[in-house]
């Protein structure tokens, strides 16, 4: 069945390859073009761009413990942005990432360390890594429903609403980690739970390496995602509520649980950030550590065009980034910020694609996305 | 503005301060609680109150703004950066570099909306996500630069933070400011009272003068707006830079009037609580400012708690945990968004860019 709007379904290998490049073309060129403001801007700071860059590539790609650095940086970002690729999808713009990856941490910290005293019992660890990982998934796809709920049957508008909840969560994570959920070890001064029990570790791909098998998982929930958008009869329901909820409602589709279902699932996708950052690499949860996940990762929906293999690899540059920069300023003397600047222009540059069109004078295709009509009330 | 609103917020304005007064009344006089009550929320209100300012100007004309805590944040660095530059390397006296520093701070904001414009206006990216874009390039911009010029051994000021030219003097209204007790409520720092004036101002701009009407045409309806003559474009993007401004003077009380620092990511979320002030306050100037006040009442509360901490009641122990009415304005404003409390009407075409 086609959706009316969307394009053609490309047949065989060639049309789909330049299906692909396609849809690449302006991502690709504006990350070229942001990396050489950047460049820019790194030069304007004192240092040498060619260095920086060979520093930031090698920092990100070139050794062994390199490349599972990426990795683990990427895990959490592929898991939010596909958050936010799937709300987009179905014409939802979940601000909310940040809270409902706290959340979930915050509640996959619980069952890490607490659960199992509470029950009397030891956990087998399956079992434990389930319940973590699941229970920090749920709460996430509970506060972000919650919105849903509101915009789908009193029409609050989800962005505010995801706006408010991040905070109501920083709130709630702040009280929790600085009372009942603080470390009690007596020289502990920071906001962050004990350590979870070994059950609850989700254990490392290879020995020696940071990078977890939570990496595994968000490959798997990317493809995951994109069967349910493309090969399951609700993605088709949720897309074509993305696309026009009033041609979706005379098509018979229920619009008000399917915009509770989308922002659910959504949510689950955040939590699930953060209960594997908590499993998989921190062993605990520490106050702070969900900032400014929110941001990236709807810069990294929208670079990876809210495809899922888009924001796999978007996941993967914007790890690489953060884990290359380290050593850009060790080699370079440039501090790791400027890394924000560069993505922020890499976001502008895809954000705004008619200044790239322009540059580099490729015809434009008739599309847009509008996310806003008005606050609503 | 229906009474019932300002009827509602003067309510919880009123349980608020009847909650620091019942906990403190034993150990302070009840009138210096109200007055250090008024005084704080007034001034912790200010930066809330002009990012609601900002919101106005470019939702009345159509233009959704997100980019309110980006514009802010930036304004709240230039305008300090530029103050401390001029105070340290220049010598310029401290008054006058703070002022020069306000005035950056301003150009600041509208510069970045000016941004916001070109993306939302003229090449019309989904307003949300240009938004979005100003919050990340601020936060990128000033955290880079924030860590070049300070924290770098070849910066300007050689690797330390530079001796601050302090805060704004307070301006002493003659006469209320002498006032016994509650003199102290009129004692306010230049950026509040600017952000009060501005209110009035904004008000009479809207609903009084012909560039408001054309203002509120545009966002209302541009096609019919085009039609009579009003230029669509010009109009959305001078109220947008000049709502950028008005966010660029809230991002200077952080820096020049609040404190005499800055330090990264500093306006917390302030710019998006404005943006809740200015839904609650239904788009307009004055229910916007109670609004503001609202929150600024919950955010004094907490300071003024502070004091009282060993005289709270049990029952009341609550309290004691500030974040509870930290999660007030939050609470308040998706209640007020989904109609439970009150209704609110955007401007009919907010949100959508003009195709001629």
């Amino acid at each position: 069945m086609q959706i009316p709007g969307e394009k053609e379904k490309p047949r065989g290998i060639r049309q789909l390859l330049r299906a692909a490049l396609n849809a690449a073309l302006v991502p690709v060129l504006a990350i070229v073009t942001a990396l050489v403001v950047g460049g820019g801007i790194i030069a304007a700071a004192g240092g040498n761009p060619i260095a920086a860059y060979r520093g930031l590539f090698e920092g990100a790609f070139g050794s062994a413990a390199a490349w599972s650095e990426t990795a683990v940086w990427a895990t959490p970002y592929i898991f939010a942005g596909l958050a936010v690729a799937l709300a987009f999808k179905g014409g939802l713009f979940n601000i909310g990432a940040e809270g409902q990856l706290a959340l979930g941490a915050v509640i996959s910290a619980w069952v890490g360390y607490a659960l199992p005293g509470l029950l009397g019992i030891s956990l087998p660890p399956y079992i434990h890594i389930l319940l973590a990982v699941g229970l920090g998934a749920a709460m996430g796809a509970l506060w972000a429903a919650i919105p849903g709920w509101l915009k789908a049957y009193l029409g609050g508008h989800e962005v505010i609403n995801t706006i408010m909840m991040n905070y109501i969560a920083i709130n709630i994570t702040q009280y929790l980690l600085n009372g009942p959920m603080k470390d009690p070890s007596p020289l502990n001064i920071s906001a962050r739970t004990p350590y979870i029990a070994e059950s609850a570790h989700l254990p490392p791909l290879f020995e020696g390496l940071r990078v977890h098998w939570g990496f595994i998982l968000a490959l798997v929930a990317a493809a995951l995602v994109w069967l349910l958008l493309w090969k399951t009869t609700k993605g088709f329901d949720i897309r074509t509520v993305g696309l026009n909820p009033d041609s979706a409602k005379y098509a018979g589709i229920d619009v008000q649980s399917t915009v509770v279902l989308t922002m659910a699932i959504s949510g689950m996708l955040a939590g699930m950030a953060g209960a594997v950052e908590v499993t998989g690499l921190n062993y605990r949860h520490e106050l702070g550590f969900s900032m400014g996940y929110g941001f990236d990762s709807i810069a990294i929906a929208l670079l990876g065009k809210s495809h899922p293999l888009g924001v796999v690899l978007a996941s993967i540059l914007f790890g690489a980034m953060r884990n290359g920069a380290t050593r850009m300023q060790f080699m370079t003397q440039i501090p790791v910020d400027v890394i924000s600047v560069i993505q922020a222009l890499i976001l502008l540059f895809v954000a705004a694609d008619a200044i790239i069109r322009f540059i580099y004078r490729i015809r434009a295709r008739a599309e847009r996305v509008t996310l806003t009509r008005g606050w609503g009330g | 503005m229906e009474w019932k609103r300002f009827g509602f917020i003067a309510l919880i304005i009123l349980v608020l301060f009847g909650i620091v007064v019942l906990i403190g009344q034993e150990e302070v006089d009840p009138g210096v609680i109200i007055a250090s009550m008024l005084a704080t929320t007034i001034a912790v209100a200010t930066p809330l109150t002009l990012g609601a300012l900002s919101g106005i100007y470019c939702e009345r004309a159509g233009v959704v703004n997100i980019g309110i805590e980006g514009m802010m944040l930036s304004a709240a660095f230039f305008g300090w950066f530029s103050a401390i530059y001029l105070n340290t390397i220049f010598e310029v006296p401290d008054t006058a570099s703070l002022w020069i520093g306000v005035v950056v701070a301003l150009l600041t904001g509208g510069l970045m909306a000016l941004l916001h414009a070109i993306l939302s206006v003229s090449f019309k990216v989904d307003q949300i996500i240009g938004g979005t874009v100003i919050n990340i390039l601020a936060i990128g911009i000033t955290g880079f630069l924030n860590r070049q010029m300070f924290f770098e051994k070849g910066s300007v000021f050689g690797g330390q933070v530079p001796h601050a030219p302090g805060t704004l003097d307070p301006i002493h209204i003659p006469l209320l400011a002498d006032l016994p007790v509650i003199g102290r409520v009129f004692d306010q720092q230049p950026v509040t009272i600017l952000a009060i004036v501005l209110v009035f101002v904004t008000h009479f701009v809207l609903f009084r003068t012909r560039w408001g009407l054309r203002t509120r045409a545009v966002g209302e309806h541009p096609r019919a707006a085009d039609t009579v003559g009003i230029n669509v474009v010009r109009m959305r993007y001078i109220n947008v830079i000049i709502g950028g401004m008005m966010a660029g003077l809230g991002g200077a009380y952080f820096t020049l009037e609040s404190v005499p620092s800055f330090e990264p990511l500093m306006t917390n979320g302030r710019g998006f609580i404005a943006l809740a002030a200015m839904i609650f306050g239904n788009w307009s100037p004055f229910g916007a400012w109670s609004a503001a006040l609202v929150f600024g009442a919950a955010q004094a509360l907490q300071i003024n708690l502070q004091f009282f901490r060993e005289v709270i009641p049990p029952q009341l122990a609550i309290l004691q945990i500030s974040y509870v009415v930290g999660l007030a304005p939050y609470l308040l404003t998706m209640l007020i968004l989904t109609g439970i409390v009150g209704k609110t009407t955007p401007p009919a075409a907010d949100g959508q860019p003009y195709d001629k």
